[in-house]
């Protein structure tokens, strides 16, 4: 009987009623939309604070925050709102929990409710977070919340706890999500579709999967100790008591460097897709390309102390950390060039997902370098914590990671709506997007370099003209975040019924096989890989 | 009585500085880094300078691959894709090259951060403690007296000097002597930053860190706390003024009656070593 009803739904793609399809859900694709709904809704509130720290930054003097603890709390809820609520939601629930299964030709995750449960722990990790700011004077140690300062004694109040414990539901539910995208990728990949034939994007979330299992119960330790030294009187990150204050950044930054690829590396898999699609070729070097990944995933967990050049390391370690945190620019080359030669020869068309990738591999070039010049820890004795390092973070993140979810929206969501966007929107929102956030971050290397410190809401007066720019720039970022949901609405409203594959011959990946939307119960059988 | 002219010279040297002072400070649309005040910084400067048109000519060349794919192979120029996916020389190519850029860069880094990371043959020694939301400078050379240095609110700036960037009791050090900082916490971390002066140092609890610093000219040199410590981490410049030796020592005599209640009985009693330190400074 049950076999039956099974049978039943997989032929007429019946779809469950709305509270067991939506709040229970176990359908990767369910949840995959889940959390594209989830890092948009996020990112409104993280974009609206960095606008008004915009505001506040326009001109010299305090203007808008009430004091320097506010804006401490306001600017280390951007960063945690934007790490762990925006961008890793979207690139690895969103279009990991999407495409990973399908791309693999895999019915459905591992562990259905297993996914579920990594969903649903981030609404109460942002809920935590997002009420944090209103509780006390909010936790203001920044995102890098380093003891003594995120202590009870300098944060007291139960803001920092509420955020130490949205970081382990939302570090709780990475680890689950990592553990199941691990065993879905190993386990249940289609006959014939062997590990060097999987697409990039599902070795990027592959790569991406072991360094959230790896780095993120560092995370959790630290934060389980510093919540012990704040509240039941544990001494780990006090000298008073024995412990270490560098020791919490060692373990920060053990996690905290692997965060920074776990962030780019999917959006790396979607640029890849999203050249070769639109060059109509297939991509170059693919086995260099995946080997890079997993490359920068390796060396990325030996370079952490490039953080704490300043934290009083001896010079020999500060050397090491310099030469390793070099090599990460070898296989970041490597995928550069390979994107460069995948175009080489191609038949490019120029539509929104290819803006976005040219773009992203341009600017991510751009952050690519500055972070040489930060690798140098000699350099660094004067960039450290300025905004040049607010600049360089940004041009990876902001323009890197940020450009690959735009890239991945614009690309999929004719797959996954069963509407394909409105081509001369999708242009203009580029458009706007890309001048916007170069107006607002590539003066920064200019303040950065003029000795300009992070976090400060109010600076010295020479400093009045760059920021004034990086402010206009960021309205128009603001405008064109907005405008977004616009496309979005005009895709939904009034997009052109999406074809099984819009793109033509270069689409090669198994989604393309599939209908727009693709089916509840995606494959009958498993398809075949040649 | 030494102590009163000692200040007078100060107060008509101060008065002097103001027009004719190197300054290390942001400057308006300021684009590169601060001028330097010292040989760190200049290293620092020369080095940034190499490895800034390295990453120019980098980026130059990855826009220029990219504007040319998408002049020449675009989908009207080029209907027909090729399926070119390996080239093994290239991929070696590609690998090697930057490794080759890699090691230009490493070996005058390594050179610069050994350079960089203490002093040798120091002239004096400076205690820096960073506090919530001010410096404390100690001077062990000479009587181990300290002060406490707090930003300037900006209805006591004067015209010429800077918002948020004051301070009451700047950090006088003598111009040509090499100093060695030590840095150390008392709360939270703060990061004692001198752009201009090529130096940063965090100061953490329970620890004791070394670095150093040099002056060639005299001039005043602007830094601001680097290191987020709370509500008024924005608010805790600091200023180095650097100062002729006979300046310094003159300052030296007149801190230590000023700052007498800070230092220990014994070394009151006992008279100082300023003159010796000036001697070694001046080489």
């Amino acid at each position: 009987m049950a076999h039956a009803a099974h049978a039943h739904d997989d032929h007429h793609d019946h779809k469950p009623g709305f509270v067991s399809r939506w709040l229970f859900s176990t359908n990767h694709k369910d949840i995959g939309t889940l959390y594209i709904i989830f890092s948009l809704f996020a990112a409104l509130i993280g974009i609206g604070i960095s606008f008004l720290m915009r505001l506040e930054l326009q001109t010299p003097g305090m203007q808008i925050f009430a004091d320097g603890q506010m804006w401490n709390a306001y600017v280390s809820a951007h960063g945690l709102i934007m790490v762990f609520f925006v961008i890793m939601p979207a690139l690895i629930g969103g279009f990991g929990n999407w495409f990973v299964p399908i791309m693999i030709g895999a019915p459905d995750m591992a562990f259905p409710r297993l996914n579920n449960i990594s969903f649903w722990l981030l609404v109460p990790a942002f809920m935590l977070l997002g009420g944090s700011l209103f509780v006390g004077g909010g936790a203001g140690a920044g995102w890098t919340i380093y003891p003594p300062l995120s202590d009870a004694e300098y944060q007291p109040g139960a803001a920092m706890d509420m955020a130490l414990f949205a970081l382990h539901l939302a570090g709780a539910s990475s680890i689950l999500g990592a553990a199941n995208f691990i065993t879905t990728i190993f386990n249940m990949r289609a006959p014939g579709m062997t590990l060097h034939k999987m697409p990039l994007f599902v070795w990027a979330m592959l790569v991406t999967a072991f360094l959230l299992l790896l780095a993120v119960p560092v995370l959790g330790g630290a934060i389980t100790m510093l919540i012990t030294d704040r509240n039941f009187g544990t001494a780990f990150f006090d000298p008073a008591g024995g412990g270490d204050p560098v020791l919490f950044q060692h373990l920060f930054w053990f996690f905290g460097h692997p965060e920074v690829y776990i962030m780019i590396l999917p959006a790396f898999g979607i640029v890849s897709h999203v050249i070769s699609t639109f060059s109509k070729k297939p991509v170059f070097g693919y086995l260099g390309m995946a080997y890079a990944m997993v490359a920068i995933g390796v060396v990325g967990f030996v370079v952490w102390a490039h953080h704490m050049y300043t934290s009083g390391m001896d010079v020999d370690t500060r050397a090491y950390f310099m030469a390793a945190t070099m090599v990460i620019a070898v296989p970041t080359g490597v995928k550069i060039f390979s994107w460069i030669a995948t175009m080489w020869g191609g038949s490019m068309r120029f539509d929104t997902p290819m803006l976005f990738a040219i773009g992203f591999i341009f600017l991510f070039t751009v952050g690519g370098v500055t972070g040489v010049v930060l690798a140098n820890a000699g350099i660094t004795q004067i960039l450290h914590n300025t905004y040049y390092v607010v600049a360089h973070f940004h041009y990876v993140l902001s323009l890197g990671a940020v450009f690959g979810i735009y890239c991945g929206i614009y690309y999929w969501i004719g797959k996954m709506s069963g509407r394909q966007y409105p081509e001369r929107l999708g242009k203009i929102h580029f458009w706007l997007t890309f001048i916007g956030v170069n107006l607002t971050f590539f003066p920064m290397h200019f303040l950065g370099n003029q000795g300009m410190p992070r976090r400060y809401p109010d600076y010295p007066d020479a400093l009045a003209g760059w920021n004034m720019v990086a402010s206009v720039g960021s309205y128009i970022a603001v405008a064109s975040f907005l405008f977004f949901f616009y496309v979005l609405w005009a895709t939904f409203r009034r997009g052109a019924v999406a074809a099984a594959n819009p793109w033509g011959e270069g689409a090669t990946t198994l989604e393309w096989q599939v209908s727009s939307p693709p089916p509840f119960h995606t494959f009958d059988e498993l398809p075949r890989i040649r | 009585m030494l102590g009163l002219a000692a200040m007078a010279v100060l107060l008509t040297m101060g008065g002097a500085f103001a027009s004719e002072t190197n300054l290390g400070a942001p400057v308006p649309w300021g684009m590169g880094l601060q001028a330097s005040g010292g040989p760190i910084k200049d290293a620092i400067g020369s080095f940034n300078t190499m490895v800034f048109w390295i990453i120019v000519a980098i980026t130059i060349f990855v826009a220029a691959l990219l504007a040319y794919c998408m002049w020449r192979f675009n989908e009207k120029a080029n209907p027909v894709p090729s399926q070119t996916s390996h080239n093994t020389p290239l991929e070696i190519a590609w690998t090697v090259i930057p490794v080759l850029i890699l090691l230009v860069i490493a070996i005058p880094s390594f050179r610069l951060i050994y350079y960089q990371d203490r002093a040798r043959d120091a002239d004096i020694t400076i205690n820096v403690t960073g506090r919530q939301w001010y410096w404390n400078y100690a001077f062990p050379d000479h009587g181990n007296f300290n002060f406490d240095s707090r930003p300037l609110p900006d209805d006591e700036i004067r015209p010429g000097q800077f918002r948020n960037l004051e301070v009451d009791e700047q950090l006088v050090i003598p111009a040509g002597a090499t100093i060695r900082v030590i840095t150390q916490g008392a709360d939270v971390i703060h990061s004692f930053f001198v752009p201009s002066l090529g130096v940063q140092k965090y100061t953490i609890p329970g620890r004791i860190m070394e670095t150093w610093m040099k002056a060639d000219r005299p001039g005043l040199y602007y830094g601001q706390c680097n290191q987020i410590c709370g509500v008024n981490h924005w608010f805790m410049p600091i200023v180095v003024r650097a100062v002729p030796p006979a300046e310094f020592e003159a300052w030296v005599g007149q801190a230590r009656q000023r700052f007498a209640a800070t230092m220990p009985a014994t070394t009151i009693a006992a008279q100082p070593a300023a003159p010796i330190t000036v001697a070694q400074a001046a080489r």
